[in-house]
């Protein structure tokens, strides 16, 4: 069953944009709460080893300064199998910029200088934080994220390559990167015994924090946990969230924190807000990768061979595999089919999600190779994508639900002016400049996860409310889930409040994975049906209904993934190697546009970060000390407005018939992918150097 | 952040002498580089004196020159008229550097002054031999992409940041500064000091100098100058290198050439040897090129910034060439 067209597909407002601009959105750390007190934490300034004395006494001596809380003092936890959320739990110290301590004050000012006056030894042990793909130690994670296998093995790669008349083999080097959305990770931990806003009865211990989080439902169930309570003591309330790009996907070191410090001050809010050097240690970073890449090709550019083996880290912490040759095993026909993850235990911070990962990083690479397959067999590299369409997905041999890449290819060459693109690398300027065009492709799977649960209660005066727990981290979903619910329940968008961010609404899963309209989407429509069902179109005052996102068997049918081509233009300077990009164009089949306005913001959004990681984005990790050294805005570059000049997306009209209820299938994600291999393509288009290692910069480009 | 007094001077001296009483004093001009330290625990004045408001906010014509007040912000700087007109290298290093907001808060002196942006340097829990003397540089065997290949010593191979200071520097500007013992005039190319082995003093200026001015000398030939700065994203982002370039033809000959290099030394680099090469010889690419050579066989480069000598140069003869095809 589809809702019908009315709101959903119209480019409606942000619901929520009058609030945002006006300042009048409270963010979880603008919160205001009665007599707050604030934290500043102690990092530990050694990579590996173990904390032999704190000395306190002058951060004590601070004026406003309560209380300084370090392994010794903070609480116990009930549970540390999360060694990443295992905090002031021992003296051990597993990377630098771990917390070792944190300072509560009257002030911010005077937590910040106390935190700065608290002494710290260390036992210092050697450290190691340098991934090499010849390093000893390398091991097969049991799964990389999203549950994939590490490992797989198709037909005889080593022998199809043997046989090839064309091949590539080539390493590709993406760096250590940092998602650093707008608003920093805060949290503000209140205990309380009852009465206030979270319910419970007197004398039983509740904590109650205002997050910026992806997903506040799963924020209250991992702090339970974590601190031995109940989930329903336990209150997390987040509406608004500036940014998270999957940083903010799951709790992380600081929320633990917060709620540690909270209880050295019972019953007054303890404020936490990382400041923006503390992010690049404690809000998860994306992987570096070194990847090599395989493809073995008929004269006619035909696959017969592609493998994909990555080498990345994780923390000796805490394990997090990224899962960067996973799309590798659908995206092209080939009978033989190699891919695998090894990683390195190191003494780094933990590493997380980063927006789409395992296929950001892994495209560069692939769609790289591909471009440089289509220049060894002299094809144009949207001909030679064209060639390599699998009629199933070479992995599950389970049809397609709607692939629809050469008609993104198509469609994006003819819209950019594909046709000027030089055959011959470095043969067309414009004036001191080197111009290029480049193309790489994009894919992004379909998910949708179960456990969301959407109410709809009605007010007696025309009003409905939608109540679930999922999270607008800027993406719009606040807007369309709207639409979708007064499509629904056929009404006027106007008609139609929807309430999310908050623990005490029905469960919803974690803003993630492209999955949230979809996911939560599906729920709503359940819901709205089942209230229609209920109470017809004159529903009483105070009618309720509710039902859990509906299982989707096509899923089990179908291979299902969004695709999308990416263009661009670049521009070299001779003299400098300055590298400018005029021109971006992606062209994606996403299934059903929920609403225009967004998903072209989401679209352009992830293409703008993309191109952020073709020419800018490096993490420089300092092996002597274990730091990133480059860890704020003036030395870790993301694209400025400068830098992005034009950038479009559009997208093919459809609607998958088997992705759920709304035919859509997510679109968070896929901009990002793809865009530095065009970018990375464009750049030996005008130049013909080939720049296998990101970022992309003008030093490489020098001649 | 240590906490600290804050006085609003009422007049240059006053501002001096109550700096120079003190030994934790120091001016604020904007704060934008100032304030940052303080926050990261770099800088920590026990007294902050505000010299931003001081009546040092005027640009003023001299016999064929301008007289910059150390207070005028760089944005009103970079669009004042004389400026664009007679030293159009100063406008566009001005509008190179940082943000519009940044810019239209950071001061004439406070740019001179800033310090420099080595991460080591602006992390205290490195060592570094400008922060805290004797502790060792972390830059060296470490992050160089945004060091030194001119001048350097073992015990820094910092770079200063300043766009403006560059062009100031090709353009001969005279820096007036008030002490506790008077007024004094230095020229710009005596203000910086390369680091040697006290790289903790970035200038010759002493506790308690308080710039006042900075004057640009009579100078035609600047109408036909240019900047140039090479960086790794489009804007807000330090030089990688740059050149300040002003360049006098007569026909296709060099009659006068000035050329101050960024991003590639402790200090602004005025390239003398360059100029010199240049001078009296044909204004041709291949001259350029030997000219930015001459300057650039002394350099010595760091592992991880070897790439700044062929971009130094490539940036050189661009905006020669450039400047020269503008004059024909
Ligand atoms: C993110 C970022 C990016 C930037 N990018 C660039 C760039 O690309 N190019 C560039 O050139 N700059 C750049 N800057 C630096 C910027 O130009 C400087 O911060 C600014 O010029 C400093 O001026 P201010 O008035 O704010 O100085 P303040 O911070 O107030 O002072 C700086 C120093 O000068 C001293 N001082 C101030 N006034 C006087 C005076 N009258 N006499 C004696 N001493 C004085 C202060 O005591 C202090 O030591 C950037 C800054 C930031 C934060
Ligand atoms: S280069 Fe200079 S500023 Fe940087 S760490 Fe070394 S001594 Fe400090």
């Amino acid at each position: 069953m589809t809702v019908r067209r009315g709101a959903v597909g119209a480019p409606a407002p942000r619901v929520e944009g009058l609030a945002k601009v006006t300042g009048s959105a409270a963010y979880a750390y603008d919160r205001p709460v009665a007599d707050p007190v604030y934290a500043c934490p102690v990092q530990a300034t050694i990579a590996r080893g173990r904390v032999v004395a704190i000395d306190g006494g002058a951060a004590a001596g601070v004026e406003g300064v309560l209380a300084v809380v370090t392994h010794r003092e903070a609480a116990r936890l009930a549970d540390t199998a999360d060694a990443e959320l295992a905090v002031l739990q021992s003296d051990a110290v597993a990377f630098r910029g771990q917390f070792v301590g944190v300072v509560l004050a009257e002030t911010p000012e005077a937590a910040r200088q106390a935190a700065g006056l608290v002494r710290v030894e260390y036992d210092e042990e050697p450290h190691d934080t340098e991934l090499r793909a010849d390093r000893a130690g390398l091991y097969t994670p049991e799964q990389v994220n999203g549950g994939f296998a590490p490992d797989t093995d198709e037909g005889d790669v080593d022998a199809a390559m043997e046989a090839a008349a064309v091949t590539v083999d080539r390493i590709y080097t993406t760096p250590m990167l940092f998602n650093n959305p707008m608003e920093p990770h805060t949290s503000v931990a209140v205990w309380g015994d009852g009465g206030d806003e979270g319910g419970g009865g007197p004398g039983e211990a509740r904590l109650t924090l205002y997050d910026s989080t992806q997903g506040a439902h799963v924020v209250r169930s991992t702090l339970a946990r974590v601190f031995g309570l109940p989930p329903e003591r336990v209150r997390v309330i987040s509406p608004y969230v500036g940014g998270g790009f999957g940083s903010k996907g799951m709790p992380h070191a600081h929320n633990v924190l917060a709620g540690l410090a909270a209880m050295a001050v019972p019953g007054r809010p303890v404020k936490l807000a990382l400041t923006r050097q503390q992010m690049f240690s404690l809000a998860g970073h994306r992987t570096p990768t070194i990847q090599r890449v395989r493809l073995g090709a008929g004269a006619d550019g035909r696959l017969t061979a592609v493998a994909h083996e990555v080498v990345e880290h994780t923390s000796a912490l805490k394990e997090f595999a990224e899962q960067t040759a996973v799309g590798a095993r659908m995206m092209y026909a080939a009978p033989n089919r190699r891919t695998a993850h090894r990683l390195a235990a190191l003494d780094v911070p933990v590493p997380s999600w980063m927006r789409a990962p395992g296929e950001a990083p892994g495209f560069f690479g692939l769609e790289v190779a591909m471009d440089e397959l289509a220049q060894a067999c002299g094809l144009d590299p949207v001909e030679l994508r064209a060639r390599n369409e699998p009629e199933v997905d070479p992995e599950s041999g389970r049809p397609w639900s709607g692939r629809h890449l050469v008609r993104c290819l198509r469609e994006g060459a003819a819209r950019f002016g594909w046709e000027e693109r030089a055959a011959v690398p470095g043969t067309r300027r414009a004036g001191r400049e080197l111009v290029g065009l480049g193309v790489a492709a994009s894919t992004y799977p379909y998910y949708r996860f179960p456990g969301s649960r959407a109410v709809v209660g009605y007010d007696g005066s025309g009003r409905y409310t939608v109540r679930i727990g999922a999270a607008d981290i800027g993406t719009g979903a606040w807007t369309v889930l709207t639409q979708i619910a007064a499509d629904a329940l056929e009404c006027p968008l106007g008609a139609v409040r929807v309430e999310i961010g908050d623990s005490e609404l029905p469960p919803a899963t974690v803003a993630g994975g492209s999955s949230g309209t979809a996911s939560w989407g599906s729920a709503i429509v359940a819901a709205c049906h089942a209230f229609r069902g209920a109470y017809g179109t004159e529903p009483p005052p105070g009618a309720e209904a509710g039902a859990d996102m509906p299982r989707d068997p096509d899923a089990e049918r179908f291979a299902m993934h969004s695709f999308g081509a990416q263009f661009a233009e670049v521009r070299v300077d001779a003299d400098t190697g300055e590298i400018r990009v005029p021109r971006m164009l992606g062209v994606f089949s996403a299934g059903r546009i929920v609403n225009p306005r967004t998903a072209r913001s989401q679209f352009i959004g992830g293409m703008t970060m993309g191109l952020s990681m073709a020419l800018h984005e490096r993490g420089v990790l300092d092996h002597r000390t274990g730091h990133v050294v480059n860890h704020d805005f003036a030395e870790y570059h993301i694209a400025t407005h400068a830098d992005v000049v034009d950038v479009d997306a559009v997208w093919l009209e459809e609607e998958d018939a088997h992705a759920g209820p709304l035919g859509a299938r997510g679109i968070g994600e896929i901009g990002i992918v793809g865009a530095p291999a065009a970018i990375a393509n464009a750049v030996h288009n005008a130049t013909g150097v080939r720049v296998r290692d990101l970022p992309i910069t003008p030093d490489l480009l020098l001649r | 952040m240590t906490p600290f007094e804050y006085l609003r001077a009422g007049d240059p001296g006053e501002a001096v002498a109550a700096v120079a009483g003190r030994p934790g004093a120091a001016f604020l001009g904007g704060g934008t580089n100032l304030v940052d330290h303080m926050k990261l625990g770099v800088a920590g004045p026990d007294l902050l004196v505000d010299v931003s408001r001081l009546p040092l906010d005027r640009v003023e014509e001299t016999a064929g020159g301008l007289r910059v007040g150390a207070a005028v912000r760089n944005s009103d700087l970079a669009a004042h008229p004389l400026v664009r007109e007679r030293y159009p290298v100063l406008a566009r290093a001005l509008l190179s550097g940082a943000s519009g907001q940044l810019r239209n808060v950071a001061t004439t002196a406070g740019n001179l002054l800033q310090r420099t942006r080595c991460p080591y340097f602006q992390d205290v829990t490195t060592p570094c031999n400008k922060r805290v003397p004797g502790s060792g540089c972390s830059a060296i065997g470490g992050y160089t992409r945004y060091h030194a290949i001119l001048g350097a010593s073992e015990h820094c191979v910092a770079t200063h940041p300043s766009d403006m200071a560059v062009a100031m520097a090709a353009l001969d500007a005279v820096v007036v500064v008030l002490g506790p013992g008077g007024e004094r005039r230095l020229p710009i190319g005596e203000l910086y000091r390369l680091p040697g082995d006290a790289p903790q003093r970035d200038t010759v200026l002493e506790h308690g100098d308080l710039i006042t001015a900075v004057e640009l000398p009579h100078l035609p030939a600047a109408r036909r100058s240019a900047y140039r700065k090479v960086r790794d994203r489009a804007s807000f982002s330090f030089a990688l290198v740059s050149v300040a370039a002003v360049l006098d033809l007569d026909g296709d000959a060099v009659r006068d050439v000035r050329l101050a290099l960024g991003g590639v030394a402790h200090k602004p680099w005025r390239a003398a040897r360059a100029e010199e090469a240049l001078r009296g010889g044909p204004a041709t690419e291949d001259a350029f090129r030997r000219a930015a050579d001459a300057e650039l066989a002394g350099a010595r480069p760091l592992p991880g910034n070897e790439f700044k000598v062929a971009m130094t140069r490539g940036v050189v003869v661009a905006a020669l060439r450039d400047l020269a095809e503008e004059g024909r």
